[in-house]
């Protein structure tokens, strides 16, 4: 049987958390029992360098280890790179757009001339409303579980409270939480 | 089938995790991308006290594999790591742990050899050392390289054998890439691995033995027909080791899996995370009604000519694809043992040598179903490189 696999793939810059966003979803497909591959694009790693990461999700074990290269669904963490790197690469029309941007939907279409199914969340300004800082990767993940329920969004968050409890401390984790849930909330499209 | 918990680790978590539970007395490590992961992560579980392991930080790979075989010889059990570069300026050494006979485990995140200066995954560092006396398994994903790692020790300390082990995984493709892996109970893992069962070792101050001395022409030939014995005795040993396993995980192994291989009319050969790859494309094929299969090699050394022929011989025409070159040779360094190996045999398989995917070149489900309908339209032509710009 060949298999069904969901396809993500992310846009971002080196440092902007595109790659923890990665595994979180990852992560959090597979506690709820999915199987799962997540892995970024490794080339001279640089802050501020365009980058991709990619993640598969299937009820079944993936054996596929080559490239993502049609995605269904891509997002783009930094809104600065469209005209720069093709975001739509490789998707068709049944594929989902998912944008970091403060502008509407139909003004992004417009932008990347994409026709699909596309959303959009102003996920810098919650950054930087919640964190503080220009780390939007959380956020946009939050908006994506909206659109796309493959994963709870309570299971994103307990992924969330284990991955950076540890790291980042209590306090780290309550404005991701809440940055994740209004991803999920303020999302357009 | 035991208890298992299912993580989200890379190849290189699944390396430093079966690690974590083998709990070796020592660890000589120097980091090399992409194995960098694995030392790294085990550093972690030496200063969290999750191991009991001396945790030596040596200068360089040569120094590290030096180390390694000092505390082999003084009877621990040693395990270390590396990738590329690492492995090539460890290699000096590399032969004399086999030569010495000295039993250990290392985990290889394989990656291209410079120049030019390439982080990624190819099969250029092990092949470069595949004829110095190490058993040589390949991994396709993080949850093989998990379990090789734990027969590994097995395999590499049992009397008849006393030959180190390399568990070679692809760099980046499988050592970075987060996947599912359901691993064992520290329990089951320790209690599978045992005591390191000593026999002639340095510190045992009752039996002083010598180890390494100078053979010249006197004995040097039949201490290296020892080596390659022990080879030949592990092709008995592997398979009673991987049957016991088995019983743990409810898994088979064996030195190849087939994959769909019964009425396939064509064959591809590869091995590691290329094979997990094929096996999506064999089964697209399939559904169109074309008779493919899928032979992935586990173990290169020792070389299971009679598994590999036999499977082979189910088919008219095969492509073995080699993630590295072997300059100047005629084809890659898999198919040219395997051609061999057919002959020798009386095969009459029509082999095809496939180049591909070197310094982490993606190798694609096209590509595949190309090297496959190649096969099935009877492609003559005896190297082709796949995926390379001309």
């Amino acid at each position: 049987m060949t298999q069904k696999i969901f396809e993500v793939r992310f846009h971002g810059r080196g440092g902007q958390g595109a790659k923890t966003a990665s595994q979180f979803l990852a992560e959090a497909a597979l506690d709820e029992g999915k199987y799962i591959q997540a892995f970024p694009e490794y080339g001279p790693e640089r802050t501020g360098a365009p980058m991709r990461a990619f993640v598969r999700i299937s009820d079944e074990p993936i054996r596929i280890h080559s490239g993502v290269e049609h995605p269904d669904l891509v997002l783009v963490i930094d809104p600065s790179l469209i005209g720069i790197v093709d975001v739509t690469e490789g998707l068709t029309d049944a594929g989902i757009v998912m944008v970091n941007s403060p502008k509407s939907p139909q003004e992004i279409g417009a932008q990347l001339k994409f026709t699909g199914k596309l959303y959009t969340i102003d996920a810098t300004t919650i950054a930087l409303q919640e964190l503080g800082k220009n780390i939007p990767n959380t956020c946009v993940l939050g908006a994506l579980l909206k659109v796309l329920p493959i994963v709870k969004i309570d299971a994103m968050k307990k992924q969330m409270e284990h991955k950076f409890g540890k790291k980042f401390g209590e306090a780290m984790v309550q404005k991701n939480l809440k940055a994740i849930q209004r991803g999920f909330d303020e999302v357009k499209g | 089938m035991s208890d298992t918990t299912k993580k989200a680790f890379t190849g290189a978590d699944a390396a430093s995790w079966a690690m974590k539970q083998i709990n070796p007395d020592v660890v000589a490590a120097y980091p090399m991308t992409p194995q960098t992961a694995i030392v790294q992560n085990f550093a972690r579980y030496v200063a969290d006290g999750l191991v009991d392991t001396e945790y030596v930080t040596a200068e360089s790979e040569h120094s590290v594999m030096s180390a390694t075989i000092g505390a082999v010889a003084a009877g621990g059990r040693a395990m270390t790591a590396t990738s590329s570069a690492g492995l090539a300026l460890m290699a000096e050494m590399v032969g004399v742990a086999s030569g010495l006979r000295l039993p250990m485990v290392m985990a290889v995140a394989n990656r291209a050899l410079s120049a030019p200066i390439n982080i990624h995954g190819d099969h250029s560092d092990v092949y470069l050392v595949k004829d110095l006396g190490w058993i040589q398994v390949f991994s396709e994903d993080p949850q093989e390289v998990y379990e090789n790692m734990i027969m590994a020790v097995r395999i590499s300390e049992h009397p008849d054998i006393q030959l180190p082990v390399e568990v070679n995984q692809d760099g980046f493709i499988t050592s970075h890439a987060v996947e599912r892996v359901d691993v064992l109970e520290d329990a089951t893992v320790q209690e599978f691995v045992g005591q390191k069962k000593l026999d002639k070792y340095l510190l045992d101050l009752e039996h002083p033995v010598t180890i390494g001395p100078l053979e010249l022409q006197d004995y040097y030939f039949e201490t290296q027909k020892q080596r390659n014995d022990a080879m030949f005795k592990a092709m008995e040993v592997i398979p009673q080791i991987e049957a016991e396993f088995s019983k743990i995980t409810g898994k088979i192994y064996g030195w190849l899996e087939e994959y769909r291989m019964d009425d396939a009319e064509v064959a591809i050969v590869v091995m590691s995370s290329t094979a997990g790859t094929a096996k999506g494309v064999v089964d697209a094929m399939r559904e169109q009604g074309k008779k493919v299969g899928l032979i992935k090699p586990r173990y290169i050394r020792p070389f299971p000519a009679d598994a590999l022929v036999a499977s082979l011989k189910k088919v008219k025409r095969a492509a073995v694809m080699d993630r590295a070159i072997s300059f100047g040779a005629e084809g890659g360094a898999l198919f040219n043992e395997l051609s061999s190996a057919m002959y020798q045999r009386d095969g009459q398989t029509h082999m095809q040598s496939i180049l591909f995917g070197l310094g982490g070149r993606d190798i694609t489900p096209a590509d595949i179903e190309g090297i496959f309908q190649g096969l099935l339209d009877g492609d003559e032509q005896l190297i082709k490189y796949v995926g390379v710009r001309e």
